[in-house]
């Protein structure tokens, strides 16, 4: 049965066209699917099991989106809810919908798919061999992770979806997963299915107009097509085909839960100047696994900023630093008797190499040189005592010891600021499963309509 | 010549915390194909300082876009990564003079 999917845009909390919407409305979805996150932006809010966007940009568009569900009569899914998927970022994304439905007087069935993992389930099924490391994997340890989700798929949004709710608050899913689910239940084309899901999942990225947000997708027995809502926006074979290679390490292959997607044999036809007809992608079944992601702390930083803008100094900013850290290494032993066995201090040459490191192959004459130091302790006391330690030579250290002692610029103060927790990622593996639901489960609540005074 | 003064763009992203992947999008036949032939594995390899064999190419003829992808030389958001977005990987392929 065809199957007509509303994506209102990439990412719930970066904003999008409300006429897009409107005019997407009225074009009687079946569905609207948003998704909640990512891993793109780090691993702190998987780390942490924390919303990376506001409270109020999120809660500002759910509105928006709940109202178009309540005109529609249709099921409102939002998949990895607030950024990371997790247990506690599904309740968050709850408590809004719950907020925003007594403020809207809406009455409503909702369905959150909690996808956290306990370490001792994941424990087991290391043991029983059901755990598989991913290329290039981190050493498998499980020790000291905050946090470990599953990124649930297609078979998770529809066991949510059918128990009838209004809406689907999912954890962690893969970004295909809340678009894909419906029409594969309906019986349309799987293969296409799942490439029409990745084409939509981040909204109008596909299309000319990138931050327009919304597009609509069709789906049926053959293929999908493709159109952005926005008058400003055109689909065209080259955009829709193109967005394959985002964030895709593989254009053609797309890894999913029981089975992938290869869309080497995929044709891209242009209807119009805006639509896009795609058939031919083919969805290839293989073993039931989901993907693994967890975070630990890998430590706690404090930060130090200096920027050198003597010319001597911005010229030898390498050496300096080479003999800054040298004595900073003595005076944090004999002071603290710390080695570095017990922290790292490293120093960052912005305007020399500081987003590159050792790939970095040019060199310049900077007129300045931003030094950011970064000290990684086993707790936030340690790096603090550190950073307040290095402070006053990070300002005053001279560059050989027959030269006065210069004072550099210090942008703040207290020039130290301490970060917190830095969290890793600690997982690239997968679990098999022989019944996909084993390692998820669903609750339902009712919110009772409430008439505003 | 600088590949990033010849073809239409350069773009590097995260494809997950353990990959980057790097999309040259040459616009014109005739780029796509000068690209293609003069731009080897073992340049971009050295580049970014991973082994050849890990690296993995794809010409796509239908976009005119050639696109590596090659693990992080440092996993996203660990203490070492300077990028967190990988975005300016990007630039050392740009600046590269093709051979």
């Amino acid at each position: 049965m065809p199957t007509r999917v509303l994506v209102p845009s990439g990412v719930l909390g970066l904003g999008f066209d409300r006429t897009a919407l409107a005019r997407g409305v009225a074009m009687r979805p079946d569905i609207i699917c948003i998704d909640g996150g990512s891993t793109d932006s780090g691993p702190f809010s998987l780390g942490a099991g924390q919303s990376k966007y506001s409270r109020a940009a999120t809660k500002s568009e759910w509105r928006s989106l709940m109202q178009a569900r309540a005109e529609l009569g249709v099921p409102l899914v939002i998949g990895t809810a607030g950024t990371c998927g997790t247990d506690s970022t599904v309740d968050w994304m709850y408590d809004i919908t719950v907020e925003l439905a007594a403020e809207l007087g809406q009455s409503l069935k909702i369905a959150r798919l909690y996808c956290s993992q306990p370490v001792a389930r994941i424990a087991t099924a290391v043991q029983q061999g059901q755990v598989t490391p991913l290329t290039p994997a981190p050493e498998l340890d499980l020790s000291n992770l905050s946090n470990i989700v599953a990124l649930a798929g297609a078979e998770h949004i529809q066991a949510a979806l059918n128990t009838g709710a209004d809406i689907v608050i999912a954890g962690r899913t893969t970004d295909t997963a809340t678009i894909a689910a419906l029409p594969l239940a309906r019986g349309d084309a799987a293969g296409g299915a799942w490439h029409g899901a990745k084409i939509a999942e981040c909204g109008a990225l596909c299309s000319t107009n990138p931050t327009s947000g919304v597009i609509m997708v069709d789906f049926d027995a053959d293929g999908f097509t493709v159109e952005p809502m926005a008058e400003t926006a055109a689909c065209t074979p080259h955009s829709v085909s193109a967005h394959m290679l985002y964030e895709n390490s593989d254009p053609f292959r797309l890894y999913e839960p029981g089975g992938h997607l290869d869309v080497t044999d995929a044709r891209y036809t242009a209807l119009d100047a805006r639509r896009v007809r795609v058939e031919g992608s083919r969805w290839v079944p293989g073993p039931y696994t989901v993907k693994l992601e967890g975070a630990r702390i890998g430590g706690y930083q404090t930060t130090i900023m200096a920027i050198l803008r003597n010319a001597h100094y911005a010229r030898n900013a390498q050496a300096w630093v080479d003999r800054l850290t040298g004595f900073l290494t003595g005076e944090i032993e004999s002071r603290m008797g710390l080695t570095t066995a017990d922290y790292t201090l490293e120093f960052r040459l912005i305007g020399v190499n500081g987003a590159l490191g050792d790939l970095e192959n040019r060199s310049g004459d900077p007129v300045e040189v931003g030094v950011l130091g970064i000290i990684t302790a086993r707790n936030q006391d340690e790096a603090a005592e550190i950073g307040k330690l290095i402070n006053p030579f990070v300002l005053h250290y001279p560059l050989t010891d027959d030269e006065e002692l210069p004072t550099f610029a210090f942008p703040y103060s207290p020039a130290t600021t301490n970060r917190g927790a830095l969290y890793e990622f600690a997982l690239n593996h997968v679990l098999h499963l022989d019944d996909p639901m084993s390692a998820f489960r669903i609750e339902l609540s009712q919110t009772d309509a409430k008439v505003p005074a | 010549m600088k590949l990033g003064d010849t073809v239409l763009k350069v773009r590097s992203k995260n494809a997950g915390p353990f990959w980057v992947t790097i999309d040259i999008f040459c616009d014109k036949p005739d780029v796509y194909r000068m690209v293609r032939d003069r731009l080897s594995n073992a340049a971009v390899a050295g580049l970014y300082k991973v082994p050849e064999q890990i690296l993995k190419r794809f010409d796509i003829e239908d976009l005119r876009v050639i696109k590596f992808s090659v693990p992080r030389p440092v996993v996203q958001g660990s203490a070492a990564d300077r990028d967190m977005h990988g975005a300016q990987y990007a630039a050392l392929l740009e600046e590269h003079e093709l051979g």
